[in-house]
């Protein structure tokens, strides 16, 4: 097996990888905002917001990546709304997040008591305020670990976004095997990366929940299993 | 330039059974090796537990379109052909096979330390005790999982595509290609997955609501 | 030969030592109740019998078998040896006869309708015959527990150990599984159990066992040891526990 042609060409893998974590971390950061608007949304306001949020959680939640992002990219232009590959990839990943992470947080807040509602507003809390410190902070702290593996799993799925021509890792993997011929020593190598971002990111939202959440230990941690984007 | 009518819808419901039936066989065959990881991740041996759990997290973190890009194109440069059929099932029976074994793993350590004694006491051996004992109650335990699991492999099914397997999605790109009218061919594709994916999601759900309010009568 | 032989048995978890040097012997037909304060090391001492806890050092040998880790000579073992745990530990996946039925159908080899019979038989000694076809979720705690000796019965033992086995019981349900131990001990079942009920330690069983911090503290004729406790622990415990 010869590596030597595929690491030779170092600098377009790390491009690449750049582009996989910008990509990634950008459709994390969104896609919690997101999902703590819906996740409000879906409480405080009426019932038919309730359904809205409901409908568009079930709706990511059973229709394949792939679909959702060609949707966006050859969907959309018919219709009028136009945009490249990388815009349509990051709008892609943070609708998909977003409502993966809307149903984990909503469990965790589902696991908040009534009482402690009722003790935040008995302390004169605005509803605001009730909802930031005494429903969202614990309820945040709770489902982190789940949120960590779900954001893990939506940086792999990342790799689907070269089926729109993004040079992220996995499509930087496609150029240098057509370049080199070299397919297996290419996914081998790419392959390994992934592994490396992924144990990493894991290693990493692990400690940032730590330090965020610094009760995350001291509370009982809410078993929602992530699943794949 | 032909228009989006009933033989490409046609055609596209073909590539959607082609979809059940990967989805099935990637099950099947990763069902089988799962269990085998996740009996050997419970094993008394160190060794086997190792084995298991390095391949458990290295499969769980890596892309499935890289297992797929590595039995499909790795395998052809080192001279074994492999069909895109084949190639997709592989791949996706590797990919459920990491999963299944984690989530099996854990019904089966859900099942009560006492039942291990107790069946231990009446002298049963380990596969018996896992044959009349442990798998009957870790089976029951794990549906829910299982089938919440089985939504994701549909979903994953559609990357397979990319090897030029005719399955659901390519389907629809194909036609696509044709027609240039991805609106309503993505949402056609969009709303099948959602028809296959939607009553799984909703049994699986339902089997958990049983499983509760058996377990706390 | 004694049916249970214990000589100078130690046995630790991790740092802590629950067994400093255990001793005893169990004649054929005797029944020895252990008793002591939680943490004083009766169960465990229980639980190495059947081989479920492994022993640092020393000796066990039950009805005739040796006492070690192989798991083929544990499962001999075990055919001769039943044990009745605290939580009762039926299978809840079958039916009553089902649970009592599955051991001696697929490790002794005894045929169905044989099976079905000696299953009979033991619900029969329990109590219970209208409950072959039930599931133990639909069996109230004393039956359960009943249910758990007929299934060890069912192997035709010949020794029995019991570990707390009313500990888990409301008050009203504990009769009716002491009843059944009492007639067994009757029939000359040589019996080993760990206990709170000192009336039954003290009526029924022989032979009267007092442990403490991790060895045998007091021992004797039941009676003897009741009326005449000779350590302090032991007075402290009986006064203590006296219902």
């Amino acid at each position: 097996m010869l590596f030597q042609d595929v690491i030779s060409r170092w600098p377009m893998i790390l491009n690449g990888v750049m582009l996989t974590l910008t990509l990634s971390f950008v459709a994390i950061g969104l896609g919690i905002v997101l999902a703590t608007l819906l996740t409000g949304l879906r409480s405080l306001a009426g019932a038919w917001a309730g359904y809205i949020v409901d409908a568009y959680v079930e709706l990511m939640r059973n229709t394949p990546f792939l679909v959702q992002l060609f949707m966006i990219f050859f969907g959309l232009p018919q219709i009028g709304i136009r945009m490249n590959g990388l815009e349509a990839s990051l709008l892609a990943m943070t609708l998909n997040l977003a409502a993966y992470s809307t149903e984990i947080i909503r469990a965790g807040v589902d696991s908040i008591h009534k009482s402690q509602i009722e003790a935040g507003l008995a302390l004169a809390m605005s509803k605001r305020q009730v909802l930031q410190y005494v429903v969202l902070q614990p309820a945040f702290a709770r489902v982190w670990p789940a949120l960590s593996s779900q954001f893990v799993l939506m940086m792999l799925a990342s790799s689907i976004c070269s089926f729109v021509s993004v040079q992220e890792l996995s499509g930087t993997a496609a150029i240098i095997e057509a370049d080199t011929f070299r397919s297996f020593e290419t996914y081998i190598v790419v392959t390994l990366i992934y592994l490396v971002l992924a144990l990493s990111l894991k290693l990493f939202l692990n400690w940032l929940g730590h330090r965020i959440f610094p009760q995350v230990s001291g509370l009982a941690r809410l078993d929602t299993k992530a699943e794949a984007a | 330039m032909t228009t989006f009518g009933w033989p490409e819808a046609y055609f596209i419901l073909r590539g959607a059974s082609w979809t059940i039936a990967l989805t099935v066989i990637a099950f099947v065959i990763g069902g089988l090796i799962g269990g085998v990881f996740a009996i050997m991740r419970l094993s008394r041996s160190k060794l086997l537990r190792r084995i298991a759990a390095g391949y458990i997290l290295v499969i769980q973190s890596i892309p499935v379109l890289m297992v797929l890009f590595m039995s499909y194109y790795g395998l052809s440069a080192a001279g074994i052909e492999l069909p895109p059929f084949l190639a997709a099932s592989a791949s996706l029976a590797i990919y459920a096979s990491a999963y299944l074994a984690e989530i099996w793993r854990g019904s089966i350590e859900s099942v009560p330390r006492q039942q291990w004694e107790a069946s231990a006491s009446l002298a049963l051996t380990t596969p018996q005790q896992y044959r009349y004992i442990i798998l009957p109650q870790a089976i029951r335990i794990s549906l829910p999982p299982t089938v919440g699991f089985l939504v994701q492999l549909v979903k994953n099914t559609s990357i397979v595509q990319v090897v030029g397997f005719v399955d659901l999605m390519r389907a629809g790109m194909l036609v696509n290609n044709a027609t240039y009218q991805a609106f309503q061919i993505f949402t056609l594709v969009g709303a099948i997955y959602f028809a296959i994916c939607f009553p799984l999601s909703r049994l699986s759900r339902h089997l958990e609501k049983v499983m509760n309010a058996s377990r706390s009568h | 030969m004694p049916a249970v032989l214990i000589e100078n048995v130690h046995k630790s978890f991790g740092d802590l030592e629950v067994l400093k040097g255990v001793s005893v012997t169990v004649e054929s037909g005797q029944v020895v109740a252990l008793i002591g304060r939680s943490g004083s090391g009766k169960s465990t001492l229980l639980r190495c019998i059947n081989g479920l806890e492994a022993i640092n050092s020393g000796r066990i040998e039950v009805a005739g078998h040796v006492v070690d880790q192989d798991q083929k000579r544990l499962r001999e073992l075990r055919k001769d040896v039943g044990i009745v745990f605290q939580s009762y530990n039926l299978f809840p996946h079958l039916t009553v006869g089902q649970n009592i039925m599955l051991s001696p159908r697929i490790t002794q080899n005894v045929p169905t309708a044989q099976a079905e019979k000696l299953a009979k038989d033991v619900l029969a000694q329990v109590g219970l015959s209208e409950k072959f076809d039930s599931y133990p979720d639909n069996l109230s705690g004393g039956q359960q527990q009943r249910v758990a000796i007929a299934r060890s019965l069912a192997m035709q033992p010949k020794v029995m150990l019991f570990d707390e086995v009313t500990s888990a019981l409301d008050p009203e349900l504990t009769g009716e599984v002491l009843l059944v131990m009492e007639k067994l001990a009757k029939d000359g079942m040589t019996m080993l159990l760990v206990t709170h009920e000192m009336a039954f330690a003290r009526n029924v069983a022989s032979t009267t066992i007092f442990m403490h911090q991790g060895k045998i503290w007091e021992s004797g004729a039941s009676k003897e040891v009741f009326a005449n406790p000779q350590t302090p622990e032991m007075l402290n415990f009986v006064s203590a526990g006296a219902k």
